[in-house]
């Protein structure tokens, strides 16, 4: 490539996550990857995540943000709401990680991997 | 150190798959009784979810490491005893699921025309044992007995149209059978109110939504319902006001003209209990079903059905009980509880047997989807691996492995069928898929299964 006819400057956006053990890790990213993306991308070893790859039909790609980061995230579907009521540890400010896009906003983002509750029963299916 | 895990379903795979990933030095061997592997993600999940069958790439990738063996074609209790895995692994964990049925204990019960949804599925998902269930869909109406996720999904194969099901990996005798069904009507009956409903959001929006069909519901059910969902969570409560929206509110124009042009109906009927199959005069098979009427004790999850003596009888050819799968002892020598039908653990650690251990269905009972499953595999994986290094799990003797096992099943004429055979079947199933527009074909008999893993 020559120097001077670059190409319009490819903006990355940082991104920091919060695994399950607390410990930070931060990543760049390209706008319009969704969460999950850069989550596969990067290789960040979050055991389970994103099991339905990205289809809405899991919840293990589930986020909990900060309240000021939330609200930039946009617009929430009933599907994505209905998938999020499955989630351990639902939280007012929960998403899924494969319906959140990446935008130059959202800059310096948090997004923390909430941990999974040993033993929980939950009673969603089989019996009546 | 060896483990070996028995059951290739969803239990079975996240726990190899922690096991694999967070211990440099294990190897992990999984034993399923069937020639192919992923147990209800093939034979549960319905075919028109196929997001929810991504997962198997996943598994695919587990079974394909260096350190996972698959042996399919082994049933674990008749072809080789726990105690003889105990032999020749450090640890076992037991994932084979829950493949019994919970029975609904009322006379007619096994008259023809009533079927458990456990077989249902299996027939129009293409489990060899449920090949030649052939149900009878030749009547009007319907009844289903439990509100569950299971429930749900039967009702909307039931009632969906062709067009959809055809493009699935729907059994194709099933796919036959149900184009020429005259099923037109499903109630989903449930012994508690509209608060206590066992379905998930999704399955429910997705009958709402279901093409061809339209509501109906007995307004004096939900008598009460808005007043009581003020202090609920949120789950509940969001399914709870889509009940209440579908049952209770005026469509607007574009909803009213799609309920008009709808030929079918499907509706929940609350506060009843099945007490009897009622038999047509000769006796011969299902002519309706009688119901007791409940009313409610106590309110929310923990609300109690109490009969009030009413009964009730709907008129119907086909019945369904959705009450429940149940998981079944496969070995004496292993502990199991057989009022909860689990095996006794904590944290997936088997009660009063060492370097045994549990996940799955097996260890939390029939509830739960594919990410519940998943949790509790982990943990699973967590404890066994604690224990090893806590020295609670010994792990200093050498120990055969898959060696020992596979030298007891070749003497007992037992041929395990590897993960490369089922990537053949897989092909096989794919190709004739293709060959019908659907994204899969699956052999429906274990003989053709062989056949075609060992071609
Ligand atoms: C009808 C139905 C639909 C469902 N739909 C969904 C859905 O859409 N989304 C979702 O998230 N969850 C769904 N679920 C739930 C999901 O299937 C379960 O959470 C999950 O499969 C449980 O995993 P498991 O490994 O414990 O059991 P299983 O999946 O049953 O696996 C057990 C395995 O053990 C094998 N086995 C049994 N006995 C032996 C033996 N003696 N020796 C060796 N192997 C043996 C079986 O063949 C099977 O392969 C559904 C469940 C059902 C019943
Ligand atoms: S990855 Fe399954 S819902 Fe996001």
């Amino acid at each position: 490539g020559s120097g001077g006819s670059a190409l319009p400057c490819v903006f990355k956006v940082t991104v920091h996550f919060i695994n399950r053990d607390g410990e930070k890790i931060t990543v760049k990213a390209s706008p319009g990857d969704s969460l999950l993306d850069v989550v596969i991308n990067e290789d960040l070893n979050f055991d389970g995540f994103g099991a339905c790859e990205g289809t809405l039909a899991c919840s293990t790609c589930h986020l909990i943000f900060d309240e000021e980061v939330y609200k930039k995230l946009g617009p929430v579907t009933d599907e994505e709401m209905d998938m999020l009521d499955l989630a351990y540890g639902l939280t007012e400010t929960s998403r899924l990680g494969c319906q959140i896009c990446l935008t130059k906003s959202l800059e310096g983002m948090v997004a923390r991997v909430p941990e999974s509750v040993a033993d929980i029963r939950q009673t969603k299916d089989g019996s009546a | 150190p060896k483990v070996c895990i028995i059951g290739s379903g969803p239990a079975g795979f996240y726990t190899a798959q922690h096991l694999i990933k967070a211990c440099q030095d294990v190897e992990v061997d999984i034993y399923e009784r069937l020639p192919v592997p992923f147990g209800l993600v093939r034979f549960g999940v319905a075919p028109d979810h196929p997001e929810v069958k991504n997962v198997i790439n996943t598994f695919t990738q587990t079974a394909k490491h260096s350190r996972c063996s698959f042996y399919g074609n082994v049933n674990v209790g008749k072809d080789v005893t726990v105690g003889e895995l105990q032999g020749a692994y450090h640890a076992v964990v037991l994932s084979y699921g829950a493949e019994g049925n919970r029975r609904m204990g009322v006379p007619g019960e096994d008259l023809p025309g009533v079927y458990s949804a456990k077989d249902f599925v299996g027939w129009y998902n293409g489990l060899p044992s449920c090949r030649e269930l052939k149900p009878d869909l030749s009547c009007e109406t319907a009844v289903i007995l439990g509100q569950g996720n299971v429930a749900l999904d039967v009702a909307r194969i039931l009632l969906s149209p062709s067009d959809i099901l055809k493009k699935t990996d729907i059994a194709q005798p099933a796919l036959e059978a149900l184009a020429e069904s005259r099923v037109r009507k499903v109630l989903i009956v449930g012994r508690r109110g509209p608060m206590q409903v066992a379905c998930t959001i999704k399955e429910l929006r997705e009958m709402v939504n279901l093409p061809g069909t339209r509501p109906e519901m007995v307004t004096a059910d939900f008598e009460g319902v808005s007043e009581a969902l003020k202090d609920v969570p949120r789950p509940r409560k969001r399914l709870t006001d889509l009940l209440l929206k579908t049952a209770l509110d005026a469509p607007g124009d574009k909803e009213l003209e799609r309920r008009r042009n709808a030929a079918k109906v499907w509706g929940f009927l609350f506060y009843r209990s099945p007490t009897e199959i009622l038999a047509d005069p000769g006796c011969s098979r299902t002519a309706g079903i009688r119901l007791a009427v409940n009313r409610l004790e106590g309110s929310g999850d923990a609300a109690r059905a109490v009969l009030t003596g009413e009964v009730e009888d709907v008129s119907c050819g086909l019945v369904i009980s959705s009450i429940g799968y149940k998981s079944l002892p496969i070995d004496p020598a292993v502990p199991f509880d057989s009022r909860r039908a689990v095996v006794p653990n904590s944290v997936g650690r088997v009660h009063q047997a060492a370097g045994l251990y549990c996940s799955g269905w097996l260890k939390t009972g029939p509830t739960g989807v594919i990410a519940t499953t998943m949790n509790n595999s982990f943990d699973t994986a967590r404890s066994l691996l604690e224990d090893m290094d806590s020295g609670a799990l010994d792990v200093s003797a050498a120990k055969p492995g898959s060696q020992a096992v596979s030298s007891l099943l070749e003497e007992r004429g037992v041929k395990p069928v590897t993960f490369s055979d089922w990537e053949k079947i897989d092909s096989l199933e794919t190709r004739r898929g293709e060959a019908r527009g659907k994204p899969r074909e699956k052999l429906l008999s274990v003989e053709e299964m062989l056949k075609a893993a060992r071609t």
